[in-house]
């Protein structure tokens, strides 16, 4: 683990990031019940692309190395190298078909080794949750799982001293809590515009070797410990849902008219009261 | 996989926990709701129902928490959970997890509570099913987590058969809180959890509250008003305050509307918003992805007002105006107006809830 001495430089901020498919694209396979993700386009999960954003804007202002983390198929190659190409150093995916079917257990046990693999870290930086899966659970995982100081929700970042200013949006206002380092955020869906990938980027996508696949072997990983077999949470079944009929009444026409249909409606089934 | 052995731990794991939350001396709202389905989780068990109350002085808040349901609560009264912090709070659960070893445990999918359920499953490695709307118990006896999935589209129902204890995550205003009964007697028990100045690893440096425009919030008002990308500008927001003012309710706005940067993010409703269920919701301008739908679905009317007659949210409404909005909207506000000679003030369905 790094040590968390003041003014060290660089900082190394580890992001992970997820591949999902494009919120406008979701599309559940009627066969399996299971969410259509071979030919559907995909993006880096929008909060992870937050998150980003705010390791590129602290590497703006600080000496800093922003390493992009994800698990999954090579297909998300894609994602890792819109990444660097917006700005991040290198990244990492950690790929191997035993993973497959992990719930959010395994999941942040596999990231969690990942990232003692890649060492060093000062800071690690997540989406609040994707928006396939939407359970948020992922970011503080890896925080119980590597002990660290955690700070949720959060839309802005600070360095301060050797130490971690953060913005954090709770259920009743705007708390700025401090902490040191290492420690790990997560970050509001949101809260900042992501940077389009520039030129210079692209070129080194390009130029090759910028992303480093490991296996679980490679990261010693206990493979009793990932996959389906070993999440502790099951997909039992998958309802449509069906939703209760409602009434419809519809109103067209002028809406001198239509208004005074509406008001009388809603008067008669006693929603409002006159 | 052989587990012989999980089958006979899982045995050892009785009764179901509410994770309570408090503030300004009353529990949340998502934690009465949460107290009321728990009840009738541990009655389908057979099992007690226990609030687990960490904080510092929060003995009059367990006192009030009885009287919604709960057989008993564990009180951790200690300076240094004064406020919530993830690491001491998730040392709380830990140990009392251990200790006590409950078949269920219920959060609410408040941030906090997910700050919470997040960093604790991956400690006890336990499985943990987020933003729950529905509970069963099937023929096995394991907790059937239902939760929407795929944007809403369908629900997922989540078994968490070998390990215990089951957990969940309910957001705020899926279950319906159960009436306070201040005769009800239950067991308060206060217990001790091991914690150190140094689990204290984060300090708050400012709080800021929200300022409550209008004066409610959705979550707490009978009657939303809602405003979509139909509204084309972020000033004829001003339109629907006018008219939530008429209605005593709140204003909200969809997802599109937030990432144009019209409302802020605490309006919205939806899947990556808030889920708000009032008497009225008034959907004005908003075509209704299935997103948007899972937020507000279970609202007891819904009046959509849309110049597109094929707008999805049509499907799903009670009351529908096929129109111009920049028409409806001001001509609704002038007949209610009318209505009550322009005294609006006590137009409303009912008193909001006074929290």
């Amino acid at each position: 683990m790094s040590a968390a001495t003041p003014n060290k430089c660089p900082l190394r901020i580890l992001v992970c990031i997820k591949q999902v498919p494009k919120a406008q694209e979701l599309q559940v396979d009627p066969v399996t019940q299971t969410l259509k993700r071979v030919g559907v386009p995909s993006e880096i999960n929008p909060p992870d692309a937050n998150a980003l954003e705010i390791a590129l804007t602290l590497k703006d202002r600080h000496a800093a190395e922003v390493v992009v983390l994800s698990m999954g198929p090579t297909s998300f190659d894609e994602s890792l190298e819109r990444a660097v190409a917006m700005g991040a150093d290198r990244a990492v995916l950690l790929t191997d078909r035993i993973l497959g079917g992990s719930d959010t257990v395994p999941t942040a046990y596999a990231l969690s080794e990942t990232i003692q693999k890649i060492g060093g870290y000062d800071l690690i930086l997540t989406g609040e949750e994707t928006t396939d899966a939407s359970t948020g659970h992922v970011g503080p995982g890896i925080a119980g799982h590597l002990d660290l100081p955690q700070i949720t929700y959060v839309s802005e970042i600070r360095i301060v001293d050797g130490t971690v200013r953060a913005r954090r949006t709770a259920e009743d206002g705007t708390e700025w809590w401090q902490t040191s380092m290492p420690s790990l955020c997560t970050v509001n869906f949101g809260c900042n515009k992501p940077r389009a990938p520039t030129l210079t980027g692209k070129i080194r996508v390009k130029r090759g070797g910028v992303i480093a696949h490991w296996s679980c072997a490679d990261v010693g990983i206990d493979p009793k410990k990932v996959g389906l077999l070993n999440s502790p949470t099951i997909v039992a079944k998958v309802d449509t849902i069906r939703l209760p009929a409602r009434a419809g009444h519809m109103f067209s026409g002028e809406p001198k008219e239509t208004v005074r249909a509406l008001l009388e409606a809603l008067i008669r089934d006693r929603v409002i009261v006159p | 996989m052989t587990d012989g052995h999980g089958l006979e731990d899982k045995s050892h794991f009785r009764g179901v926990w509410v994770f309570l939350e408090g503030r300004a001396g009353h529990l949340r709202d998502v934690s009465t709701q949460l107290i009321g389905e728990g009840r009738r989780l541990a009655d389908l068990r057979g099992t007690p129902l226990t609030g687990i109350l960490p904080g510092n002085g929060v003995d009059a808040l367990a006192e009030q928490a009885i009287g919604y349901g709960l057989d008993r609560v564990i009180v951790v009264d200690d300076p240094i959970l004064e406020i919530y912090r993830s690491r001491p709070y998730a040392q709380v659960m830990a140990q009392l997890i251990r200790r006590h070893k409950p078949e269920i445990v219920l959060f609410g999918a408040s941030k906090n509570g997910r700050d919470l359920g997040g960093r604790l499953h991956a400690i006890l490695e336990t499985g943990l099913a987020a933003d729950c709307v529905k509970f069963d118990i099937d023929a096995e006896g394991n907790l059937d987590m239902i939760r929407p999935s795929f944007g809403g589209k369908s629900l997922a129902h989540i078994l968490c058969k070998k390990h215990r204890p089951q957990m969940a995550s309910v957001r705020r205003n899926v279950f319906v809180a159960p009436p306070h009964n201040p005769d009800r007697r239950g067991e308060i028990v206060r217990e001790a959890v091991e914690l150190k100045p140094q689990d204290v690893d984060a300090t708050l440096l400012e709080f800021e509250e929200f300022t409550k425009e209008g004066g409610l919030r959705p979550e707490e008002a009978d009657i939303v008003v809602s405003g979509g990308y139909g509204l084309a500008d972020p000033k004829n927001f001003a339109l629907l305050q006018e008219l939530a003012d008429r209605l005593g309710g709140a204003v909200a706005a969809s997802r599109k509307a937030v990432d144009s940067g019209w409302v802020p993010k605490t309006l919205q409703v939806g899947q990556t918003g808030m889920t708000v269920r009032p008497k009225l919701y008034i959907a004005v301008g908003i075509s209704g992805a299935v997103q948007h739908l899972a937020g507000m679905q279970e609202s007891e009317k819904i009046l959509v007002i849309n110049i597109d007659p094929k707008a999805p949210l049509f499907e799903i409404a009670d009351y529908g105006i096929v129109g111009d909005l920049f028409e409806v909207v001001p001509e609704l506000i002038r007949q209610l107006d009318a209505l009550k000679g322009g005294d609006a003030s006590d137009r409303r369905v009912v008193p909001a809830e006074a929290r």
